[in-house]
């Protein structure tokens, strides 16, 4: 080809490329937080149905999903957002991004549990529902001569020091919830005691709440706290892991919304009632996604021993009140954070120190070893200040309120700090014990 | 004619490099009203999560600047020192790593060095014994200091073969000798060399995105930047700010290393002595050094062979290899995204098409014409190497917030073109490179022969000097399109819907899926192949082992 025809096959190529990625008028965006495998399925199967419509999936994180459909002006936004956490969907609701939308919702039920599936409010539906748990890999546990863990107060046994991993509530909507059913079912206090124990066994607190089953799923940790389809999934593509619900679980709903200023809102609204319908709902139960339906008849097709949360095949205690876990929501993800993600070391040798002290006296009682405990067990917040009104406004504040973004930044530094300074102080106190 | 030329490559680098900068930059200072305020950089170092992301920042840089000077420096001398076969072997080194973009290697290096990776499970089962290599931060450092010695082992060979021989005489006449003589005349000669590697190094590593985010280790600056504006949204302050941080830094390790570099053509002044001499190596010193070199290929060919395995295997769980091999996952890439490839050959065919023709003409403005305020092209193009992906992106979204284009029914940054047009002055610095010692070979009287046979300017371009000046072209586009296809930091915060990303982006994606890593592997052998051919080419095109380095 000699130089000069270079250029109109450039710009053939360039026309070409415009035009290809021009948008159709029923192009239906869809912001969602799912893997990939769930999404290319949903993708599938209902371009087949409809084969007018293109579905174009915006994979983002559930926070940036939210930062994303907030900075597009109304009637250019996407057209549907499908995530986990339901926190998110009140978010997008308060802030009237949300389109309600009248959807025959036909034989699924309005709760699981006592938790409504679908917004009462009608501003979004469940549209599948997960409970969380943990996974481990079989072979880790093999090789560590470990026994699988069957409720979370296992988790804070001695032996399980250092095989353990969790995610950041703060990063992931998924374990906010696991930890905020934690303190709903054992009471805040109690609640907490549990979780530093289980914290000061962990591994690692990773950032991001895919880093936790990717670990196990690899054989990096032992167990991992993880939603449940992270764990049927794993299993169902080969991995040598396992699944199990505690007996202190939540039933939640995933969401799906149409999201208000879309540019597509009909095909918004076929894609959300698509994915509601018996096709739509059969799709879930496939090896690689593993979801729980809201649509029961659909467990009928399910495989031997995939759970049933209507049969009550997972015994949930709590009942998740999720205006509680709203109200509280950037305290509980920002305390996490100060006193375990950030002070994992420390809490981590506080833990080893007072497993090491308890095996060491035996059955003798001592009280340096029941002060460390007492230290490092105890967050530094109590269930009355966390009611504090003034406490939860200044952590729910917008950015712009630079009072309470300084009563938000000291009460910070004070808890970092006094677990910082707790965590060692037990360790010493544990391993003085005699 | 030129004028215009001029002016519209200007407008170019200013629309799309000077304003989105700077718009960072204002934001980072500005009070919401438009005041002036350094209220942001206070509260920045007030979060201590920020202090710690800073300083995290900083040590990982240095240490992995410590560590690929570990790797480089005895490679680097062994070539120029000794005489031996091992030299062709070290040439290959210091290409291998550069081929893998550093977060695809991130993930085979997990399971090869991580906590139940091979080498861990090997050690434990018989040593009862593991190291922490891949443990938060030391993960990052490990990779990094992989990826980049390159930087630091060509810039030092370099200047290690420009020292004049007579120093070293001198030195020994004295009755200096052995390390002695290495510590006090070698290295301080070549230090130019190694400081210009190592500031590279420095500001790779500290602008990098994509590993840390693979390696799940978020607390550094840049992936701070990026989880803050995806996360809180493009309005947070805390989220330029870092992106200054980070443009300070870029732009003092640059600075000194292009200081530093000009201090090195004063020395190379000196003419008339040798090089250092050659020496024969004793078996002993054979030994040890093809020992080192062994060692070092087969840790910088780890994730190479790791990500193959990966992508070849049914199930790697906490096991010393895979189990199973299979091809499925090359066939669910074939068949789930081939326009992921295609649209990263679209996308860089693209940039690097606009690299060469502004490259091509930014460097005939400055060697042929006396334009005033030519230099200013040259360095606000060359200034592009300074801003990291992840700060470009955010001012893009930033200063082109809301605008529409004209046939694109979306905002301007979730189309490809923004992502396009950001991988293009990212690059643009290659292909400037490229294109001005391309004509810098080219002497001027070919072109005044031309116009004397009564050809136009115009004419004389078209006909002569584009021509002559193809294999430095050509070269320059492929540098710019392999080292864009592997970009992740800005095609991260760019890239909005998976039928419109490119391959970097589809790594990152398939890398997060339960089902396992497979496919997101395979993607990634692809993207290895495609760069490696293309630095292949690019290599033979130039003969200039270093342009695609810098």
């Amino acid at each position: 080809m000699r130089r000069r025809d270079w250029a109109p096959a450039f710009a053939g190529a360039t026309m070409f490329a415009m035009l290809s990625s021009v948008a159709l008028a029923d192009t239906i965006t869809v912001v969602t937080s799912f893997p990939k495998e769930l999404t290319t399925a949903y993708k599938a199967a209902y371009e087949k149905k409809f084969p007018g419509d293109t579905v174009e999936i915006l994979n983002k994180g559930t926070s940036a999903g939210i930062a994303y459909v907030r900075e597009q002006s109304a009637g250019s936004r996407a057209d549907i957002f499908w995530a986990s956490a339901p926190d998110a969907f009140e978010v997008l609701a308060g802030e009237r991004l949300l389109q309600k939308v009248e959807v025959p919702t036909g034989n699924i039920p309005a709760k699981v549990g006592a938790y409504p599936i679908n917004d009462p409010e009608g501003m979004y539906y469940g549209q599948a529902l997960a409970g969380y748990g943990f996974m481990w890999n079989t072979r880790y546990l093999q090789a560590n001569k470990l026994l699988p863990p069957k409720e979370w107060a296992d988790l804070t046994k001695a032996i399980y020091h250092g095989h353990v991993a969790t995610s950041s509530p703060s990063r992931s909507g998924t374990s906010h919830l696991t930890f905020e059913t934690i303190l709903q079912g054992e009471g805040w206090d109690k609640g907490w005691t549990q979780i530093l124990q289980i914290a000061g066994n962990c591994a690692a607190v990773t950032e991001r709440s895919f880093g936790v089953p990717d670990g196990v799923q690899s054989g990096q940790f032992g167990i991992g706290i993880v939603i449940d389809f992270f764990g049927l999934a794993a299993k169902a593509s080969g991995f040598p892991t396992e699944f199990a619900y505690p007996s202190v679980t939540a039933i939640v709903p995933a969401n799906i919304a149409l999201i208000a200023g879309a540019k597509n809102p009909q095909g918004g609204k076929r894609f959300l009632q698509f994915t509601l319908s018996e096709e739509g709902q059969q799709l879930l139960l496939d090896p690689k996604i593993s979801r729980l339906p809201v649509l029961p008849a659909i467990y009928a097709k399910a495989p031997q021993g995939y759970p049933n949360p209507f049969d009550g095949s997972i015994r949930a205690k709590v009942n998740f009140d999720s205006n509680l876990s709203q109200s509280r929501y950037y305290l509980v993800s920002s305390l996490f954070d100060q006193v375990i993600t950030f002070r994992l070391k420390e809490l981590q040798a506080a833990a080893k120190a007072i497993h090491d002290a308890e095996k060491r006296l035996g059955t003798r009682s001592s009280a340096q070893l029941e002060e460390a405990k007492k230290l490092a067990w105890t967050a530094p917040v109590s269930a009355q200040q966390a009611q504090d009104k003034a406490l939860l406004a200044a952590f729910a504040a917008t950015k712009g309120d630079e009072a309470a973004v300084r009563r938000k930044t000291q009460a910070e530094e004070e808890w970092n700090s006094k677990a910082r300074f707790n965590y060692l102080r037990a360790a010493e106190l544990a391993n003085a014990a005699r | 004619m030129i004028v215009a030329i001029a002016l519209a490559i200007a407008a170019f680098l200013v629309a799309f490099l000077v304003i989105p900068v700077a718009s960072v930059v204002y934001t980072a200072f500005s009070t919401g009203a438009g005041g002036f305020t350094f209220g942001h950089f206070a509260s920045f170092f007030q979060i201590s999560l920020m202090r710690e992301s800073f300083w995290n920042s900083l040590y990982v840089a240095g240490m992995s600047v410590f560590f690929a000077s570990v790797i480089a420096i005895p490679l680097a001398y062994f070539t120029v020192r000794y005489r031996f076969r091992g030299a062709l072997m070290i040439q290959t080194l210091g290409v291998l790593p550069l081929i893998m973009p550093p977060f695809v290697g991130a993930v085979a290096m997990q399971l090869l060095f991580g906590r139940s990776g091979s080498v861990n499970l090997l050690l434990s089962q018989w040593f009862d014994w593991r190291i922490p290599f891949m443990q938060g931060l030391n993960g990052v450092i490990f990779v990094e200091s992989l990826h980049y010695f390159p930087f630091i082992l060509l810039n030092l060979v370099v200047a290690l073969q420009n020292i004049d021989g007579a120093m070293e005489e001198s030195a020994q006449n004295l009755g200096a000798s052995g390390f002695r003589l290495f510590r006090r005349i070698v290295f301080p000669l070549a230090m130019p060399g190694y400081v210009a590697g190592a500031s590279l190094v420095f500001v790779k590593v500290f602008d990098d995105l994509g590993t840390p985010l693979v390696l799940g280790t978020t607390n550094m600056l840049a992936p701070q930047a990026y989880l803050r504006i995806t996360s809180v949204g493009i309005e947070d302050p805390i989220g330029y700010v870092i992106s200054v941080i980070m443009i300070l830094f870029s732009v003092a390790a640059l600075w000194m290393s292009a200081r530093i570099l000009k201090g090195r053509d004063y020395a190379t002044l000196q003419r008339g002595g040798s090089s250092l001499q050659k020496r024969k190596l004793s078996a002993w010193q054979a030994a040890a050094a093809y020992t080192w070199i062994g060692f070092v290929l087969l840790l910088v060919l780890s994730p190479h062979l790791g990500i193959l395995l990966i992508s070849l295997s049914k199930v790697w769980s906490f096991s010393v290899l895979p189990e199973g091999f299979t091809l499925a996952h090359f066939a669910t890439v074939f068949t789930e995204s081939p326009r992921m490839i295609g649209n990263t050959l679209l996308y860089c065919g693209l940039a690097a098409l606009i690299d060469v023709i502004l490259g091509a003409a930014i460097a005939y403005i400055i060697l042929r014409t006396r334009l005033p305020g030519r230099q200013l092209l040259d360095s606000t193009a060359s200034a592009a190497l300074a801003i990291p992906g992840v700060v470009l992106a955010i001012g893009y979204l930033r200063a082109f917030k809301g605008l529409e284009l004209p046939f694109f029914d979306s905002a301007f940054t979730t189309t490809w073109v923004a992502l396009m047009i950001a991988y293009a002055v990212r690059r643009l610095p290659y292909a400037l490179r490229s294109c001005m010692a391309a004509l810098q070979q080219l002497h001027v009287s070919l072109e005044e022969a031309a116009e004397n046979l009564g050809a136009s300017k115009a004419r004389s371009v078209r006909r002569v000097v584009v021509p002559l000046m193809a294999g430095g072209i050509l070269a320059g586009f492929v540098t710019s399109f392999i080292t864009a296809a592997v970009e992740l930091s800005a095609t991260i915060m760019l890239s909005s819907s998976a039928s419109l990303a490119p391959m970097s982006y589809g790594i990152y994606l398939y890398m997060q899926s339960i089902a396992g890593r497979g496919p997101g592997a395979a993607l990634g052998v692809i993207a290895v192949v495609i760069v490696g051919l293309g630095t292949y080419a690019s290599y033979r095109l130039s003969n200039r082992s270093d342009s695609w380095t810098r």
